[in-house]
């Protein structure tokens, strides 16, 4: 599979320097990974594990105080390679909406409150796209008959659509111009479980009509488990595993993982569930050695000293843990998942 | 031994529109039920947006006024005439809310919450008096007072925030805790903690928790009983794991046809339940009966 996106030793640091105090904050440190073609990736990690920051980087949103030190984000464009890590202005908003796209977290405030949709879908795409006039109106009424809009919404203002037509307005913003690469920032974490599902499901039929690769980023596992192709999981500025969807929930093997796996409850199952100690480190200040090992079941010297490297554990699975033989699943996979193993 | 809180028939009408228009949009609809007939429980509310799930726990809290019917807790209504009154019912009753992020002032020491509640209801007055109910209701939750003292908010990661914000909650040692949506802000690997925490303080200290979500999953973990609310009607209410395991009214199957599951991970099935959510939609508007099932649940039945 072609790849279209190559992440390489990617660092990107927050630097500060208030009234002579230096401080660096580690938010993306050495990472690398790869999403191919017509994939969905997902990125997994709890608030200030610096995943924000990563998609920044990949979204080409690079401003100070955060900094890219060192490594590269390299998009393999039908148009031409870029890379984002150093790419000039010109460069970005030759690529932005057409080829690398965005949907954002929360609808209400991506949308102008003052606009009607049918204009904000012109402030959006219009230039882009190189449409206007009835050319342009006619692309976006056939977008948005994909995404099961009715073209009223176009005369209508954001308030006066529900939480889940907002969010597929907003994919829609992001996806009227066919962008091959499309971060989704937690699109479906303020929605309610029934419409969570259905843009879900959306946005999985637009990425495969448009055969264009998503990196899904949500700390949801559930939500992983049901989009994603692969996911990548982010403790404390780097990558500590990565694997194809269902490997990753039914043989993690990095302590992290598995736990995260088996803090997900199900229904039909009250089995009492662990729950991690501690608190994120903090990226000023982190933990030597791997970064895990303070909150870690199996934490064994090693741990405490070296940094453990992302090696490839299995087929297509990568961990950054020292003891990864020896990480067991915490809870029984589920039964539908058991009776296909 | 007799009910902790007791709702009957409870309606909450607010206007819409102009003053003028005299259109009300009926927020709760006749709802009934008690807590704690037998023992601490965690109950459950379980509804989307817009469900009337919080301005039920509003209602609870003595926040609002029920447009008719009414709420007792202890025997006695929570509209108070009092303050004397209504001081002794908050002491009893206490609530978390759902963003700890905004729940305290960021510009506020952590631990003054505390302290002020400890003066409030327990009438302290002594420091070491008002250090101790502090470090006691902090153990509750799995922190310390030195851990938390002369803290500000952002100096806390979210589930530590929440763990004060319940450890505040119980410092006047209330029966009764009305959680409202209380992990939902909270990271997935903290949520576990929060959630063991609520079951812990039902087994170990007997508080019962009324616990408002939209999640299913956890509301099975831990709830005992829960009622379903749809657009402001309860449409299915009884032991949890009876209903979530066999949900009847359209909706509630909806629902549960809705949540994610890990079931079939990599195999992603996110085809909308398109027939249910047909059958549930029909139902809004209509008017039914709650009707006794033989395995303790109500399901509203139409017609």
């Amino acid at each position: 599979m072609a790849d279209i996106l190559t992440v390489e030793r990617l660092k990107a640091y927050y630097l500060m320097n208030y009234y002579g105090v230096q401080r660096e904050v580690r938010a993306v440190d050495d990472i690398t990974m790869s999403i191919g073609k017509n994939e969905v990736y997902g990125i997994a990690g709890e608030s200030s594990s610096g995943k924000t920051s990563f998609i920044k980087v990949l979204a080409a949103a690079i401003r100070p105080p955060l900094r890219v030190v060192e490594g590269s984000a390299t998009y393999h464009f039908k148009t031409g390679d870029v890379d984002v890590a150093h790419a000039t202005p010109e460069q970005v908003e030759e690529i932005r909406w057409r080829s690398l796209s965005y949907i954002m977290q929360g609808s209400m405030s991506v949308l102008n409150p003052l606009r009607k949709v049918g204009r904000i879908f012109e402030d959006f795409a219009a230039r882009p796209l190189g449409l206007s006039g009835s050319a342009f109106r006619q692309r976006v009424i056939g977008h948005l008959d994909r995404l099961k809009l009715d073209p009223r919404v176009l005369n209508s203002y954001p308030h006066e659509l529900s939480g889940g037509m907002r969010q597929r307005v907003t994919i829609g913003l992001a996806t009227v111009c066919n962008p091959e690469f499309v971060i989704a920032d937690e699109p479906t974490t303020a929605l309610d479980v029934v419409v969570q599902k259905d843009v879900l499901g959306l946005i999985k039929d637009l990425q495969k009509q448009q055969g264009s690769s998503i990196v899904f980023v949500t700390h949801d596992m559930a939500v992983h488990a049901n989009i994603a192709d692969r996911v990548g999981i982010i403790y404390a500025g780097r990558l500590v595993e990565e694997a194809p969807t269902r490997t990753l929930f039914t043989a993690p093997r990095h302590p992290y993982t598995a736990h995260l796996v088996a803090s997900l409850p199900r229904i039909g199952d009250t089995t009492q569930r662990p729950a991690l100690d501690g608190r994120p480190p903090n990226l000023a200040n982190p933990p030597s050695g791997c970064r895990f090992h303070p909150r870690c079941p199996l934490v064994i010297d090693k741990c405490k000293t070296d940094v453990p490297p992302l090696e490839l554990v299995g087929p297509g699975q990568r961990s950054a843990c020292w003891r990864w033989r020896d990480v067991e699943p915490l809870v029984k996979p589920a039964a539908a998942l058991e009776a296909a193993l | 031994m007799s009910a902790l809180l007791e709702v009957r028939g409870v309606s909450k009408e607010f206007p819409v529109g102009g003053v003028l228009s005299g259109k009300t949009i009926k927020a709760v609809n006749e709802t009934s039920f008690t807590i704690g007939e037998n023992g601490p429980e965690i109950f459950t509310i379980i509804g989307e947006s817009g469900s009337g799930k919080t301005t039920l726990a509003r209602m609870i809290l003595g926040l609002e006024h029920p447009s008719a019917g009414e709420i007792s807790f202890e025997g006695k209504p929570v509209t108070h005439a009092s303050g004397q009154e209504r001081l002794a019912f908050m002491a009893k009753v206490q609530p978390v809310f759902q963003n700890p992020f905004e729940a305290f002032n960021p510009l506020k020491r952590v631990d003054r919450y505390l302290a002020s509640t400890a003066k409030r209801f327990l009438k302290l007055r002594g420091k070491v008096e008002i250090d101790a109910a502090m470090d006691g209701a902090l153990q509750k939750v799995g922190l310390s007072l030195t851990e938390v003292r002369g803290r500000f908010p952002h100096e806390l990661s979210g589930g530590q925030l929440q763990r004060v914000a319940i450890a505040r909650a119980l410092i006047p040692n209330p029966p009764l805790l009305i959680a409202d949506e209380p992990v939902s802000m909270v990271d997935a690997s903290l949520r576990m903690a929060i959630v063991n925490l609520l079951r812990q303080l039902r087994d170990e200290m007997g508080v019962s928790v009324i616990y408002i979500t939209h999640d299913l999953a956890t509301a099975y973990y831990i709830s005992d009983r829960l009622i379903i609310m749809q657009r402001g009607n309860v449409v299915e209410m009884g032991p949890a794991r009876a209903v979530l395991d066999a949900p009847e009214h359209p909706y509630s199957r909806l629902l549960k046809a809705s949540v994610l599951s890990d079931a079939d991970a990599g195999h992603g099935r996110l085809q909308p339940a398109a027939d249910l959510l047909l059958l549930s939609d029909r139902t809004i508007g209509q008017m039914g009966r709650l009707v006794d099932r033989p395995d303790g649940r109500k399901v509203l039945q139409y017609g």
